[in-house]
């Protein structure tokens, strides 16, 4: 068996601080004068990749690859959902894939986001909508384009919308999006 | 069960940021208010207690697992039982709901709930990437995760379906700022106008910057007891303030994480599953809500939250309200958005349905002693949100739900003068209060009743 040195490896890095001040003598007056110092605030980085798994709800991301918009439903009720579930609520059955591309589809609430979450801020301002589709019983989250979002309006609910889809999909659910139709 | 008491609490200052105390710290800021107004010493009390529920949201914003126990340890609780309880912003709510079963149940005699949020240690649109992490990953996050967004489209159909105004949004925005004026806790005590709302920085449409809580750091605590409980405490040399406050309705409610899987029920659903007991037995009322439904309202769409609802109906039930409005003194509800203060008056039983907006505005919510600059056209009935909320108090989001039973038990012991170093904010002989904590677009919600002893 290897003994471990005595000493840690030194390396470069870190913090670059020039004097913390600090008592010149640890007596109690100083120490007790500890208590007043201000907190030393450092800086702490943190990254992860996740391998993440869209499990049973991948064929809805292949089917926006290949330009289809696909919904679940409930074998046994019909009761559809615009956005992928594997297993109905109610029954609590498998659902079925369908294809609702081509349904009438409608703004049924939206939002213009003039801020955002850090990763989106580059995009602000978008165009959050939550669409309906004729016959399907739950929405899909989506974002708008086409329109203008320093003009929004309460009229822009109700409005006919058709979807598009990225050419070059980046396998999210933003690979699709609406527009007017 | 056996009837719980809400003895004690306190709360730190919520601020901004903190940066000159750890969480573990803040947490000891509250806890030690709730001993001092108790007149125990940490010896005596740690001997007492039987154990503690810790609430706090994120792992993110700490970048620290198993803070909870962090806590326990700095209040010297351990090797006594506890555990934490995380649910959204409901964090709170659900923290007070899990140590009043721990007293209920009869497993503790005295149970400690604390909660606390440390959100400074990243920049806020960070901070709104990690809130918007508790919305779907694969559907919703990646489209523009932002709470604020989320809730904006849920106000855009609530102004779609029933003519409610951003004005009548602002007026809770005013109402609140200016109760917080008289908290000292409150981390903002501004007091704003309708034309301040509006004119501020637009965020996510229709919501400004000041129809938005704020992110902040802080922390509450609170002390649950049965009856051998109390005794203990006052053997050991408690001073506990006669009449007692008790909790006597818990009510907790759920919904779809993804507001897009929400249902749209037809009326015959709502009217047998979600409406109240005071709605059902009104002619007027279900006429009203026929005329809803045929106009095309569904129940509860993305502009109601059914889990509020859900929750409001079971702890009403437990605690005999029939008529929430006259039969409440006061409500600290969940408003971290204007329009969800709107919402959940709707959710809550204050106002029927679709009568939100006008209810905002018509002076039943507000407090009878601060000007606030509004045109008012009826007396305070009900105030909402005496404290100031979310939106002016801040939203330490696992320390809010416990900010509200902190607040609510001064209420109902007339010692927010004592406590607020004011008396503005006492609402005048206040015997029943409630409490609303809410997670996420309504996934989560409690509602718990709290009242003095006759």
């Amino acid at each position: 068996m290897t003994e471990q040195p005595l000493r840690r490896e030194e390396t470069l890095g870190g913090f670059i601080v020039h004097g913390i001040p600090f008592p010149v003598n640890t007596d109690p007056e100083a120490l007790e004068f500890l208590k007043k110092m201000t907190p030393i605030q450092i800086e702490q980085g943190y990254q992860i990749t996740y391998l993440h798994s869209y499990g049973q709800d991948s064929p809805w991301f292949a089917g926006l690859t290949n330009r289809r918009l696909l919904a679940n439903r409930d074998p046994e009720s019909g009761y559809t959902y615009a956005t992928p579930r594997g297993h109905d609520m109610a029954s609590g059955l498998r659902t079925d894939w369908i294809d609702i591309t081509d349904l009438p589809a409608r703004v049924h609430a939206f939002t213009v986001c003039y801020f955002g979450s850090q990763e989106f801020l580059p995009e602000t301002p978008f165009i959050l909508a939550l669409v309906e589709f004729e016959g399907v019983d739950t929405l899909l989250l989506t974002r708008l384009m086409g329109l203008d979002p320093q003009k929004p309006s309460l009229d822009w609910i109700g409005m006919s919308l058709r979807p598009r889809f990225l050419r070059n999909s980046k396998l999210k659910p933003t690979d699709v999006y609406f527009v007017p139709a | 069960m056996r009837t719980v008491y809400v003895l004690s609490g306190g709360v730190s200052k919520f601020a901004k940021t903190r940066p000159d105390k750890t969480f573990q710290a803040i947490v000891k800021e509250a806890y030690d208010y709730l001993l001092e107004d108790l007149g125990l010493d940490q010896r005596t009390f740690t001997r007492l207690v039987d154990g503690s529920v810790a609430s706090y949201f994120s792992d993110h914003f700490a970048r620290q697992l198993m803070a909870g126990i962090m806590a326990q340890d700095y209040l010297g609780l351990a090797p006594k039982p506890g555990h934490r309880v995380e649910g959204g912003g409901a964090t709170g709510g659900i923290c007070f709901q899990e140590a009043w079963k721990s007293v209920a149940s009869g497993h503790m005699d005295l149970c400690v709930a604390y909660g606390f949020e440390s959100m400074s240690h990243v920049e806020t649109w960070k901070g709104n990437e990690f809130i918007a992490l508790a919305s779907d990953v694969s559907f919703d996050y990646p489209v523009g995760g932002f709470y604020s967004g989320y809730y904006a489209m849920m106000v855009t159909r609530h102004m779609q379906e029933f003519g409610t105004t951003v004005e009548q949004m602002a007026a809770v925005s005013v109402k609140n700022h200016i109760n917080a004026y008289y908290n000292p806790y409150a981390q903002k005590r501004n007091r704003y106008t309708i034309e301040d709302v509006r004119g501020s920085p637009m965020v996510a449409w229709p919501l400004t910057r000041l129809d938005i809580c704020v992110m902040s750091d802080g922390a509450a605590a609170t002390l649950l007891a049965s009856e051998e409980g109390l005794r203990r405490l006052e053997e050991a040399g408690a001073h506990i303030p006669r009449p007692l406050v008790k909790v006597t309705g818990i009510g907790r409610g759920t919904d779809a994480m993804r507001m897009a899987d929400r249902p749209h029920l037809d009326y015959e659903t709502f009217m047998h599953e979600y409406a109240s007991e005071q709605e059902r037995s009104s002619d007027d009322t279900r006429r009203y809500y026929k005329d809803l439904w045929e106009r095309g309202v569904r129940y509860p769409g993305v502009h109601s939250f059914r889990a509020g609802r859900t929750a409001g109906n079971m702890a009403y039930r437990m605690a005999g309200v029939f008529d929430p409005l006259n039969e409440l003194d006061f409500v600290e509800l969940h408003d971290a958005y204007t329009s969800s203060e709107i919402q959940t008056y709707e959710d809550l039983g204050l106002c029927r349905y679709g009568e939100g907006g006008p209810f905002a505005v018509s002076g039943k919510t507000f407090m009878p002693g601060p000007d606030y600059g509004l045109d008012l056209k009826e007396p305070p009935q009900c105030p909402v949100n005496p404290s100031g909320g979310l939106i002016a108090c801040g939203h330490p989001v696992g320390a809010t739900g416990l900010m509200q039973a902190v607040f609510a038990l001064w209420q109902l012991q007339g010692s927010i003068p004592r406590h607020f170093n004011d008396p503005t904010l006492q609402v005048p002989e206040a015997r029943r209060g409630l409490i609303h904590s809410h997670a996420g677009t309504g996934t989560y919600v409690t509602v718990s009743i709290l009242e003095k002893e006759q």
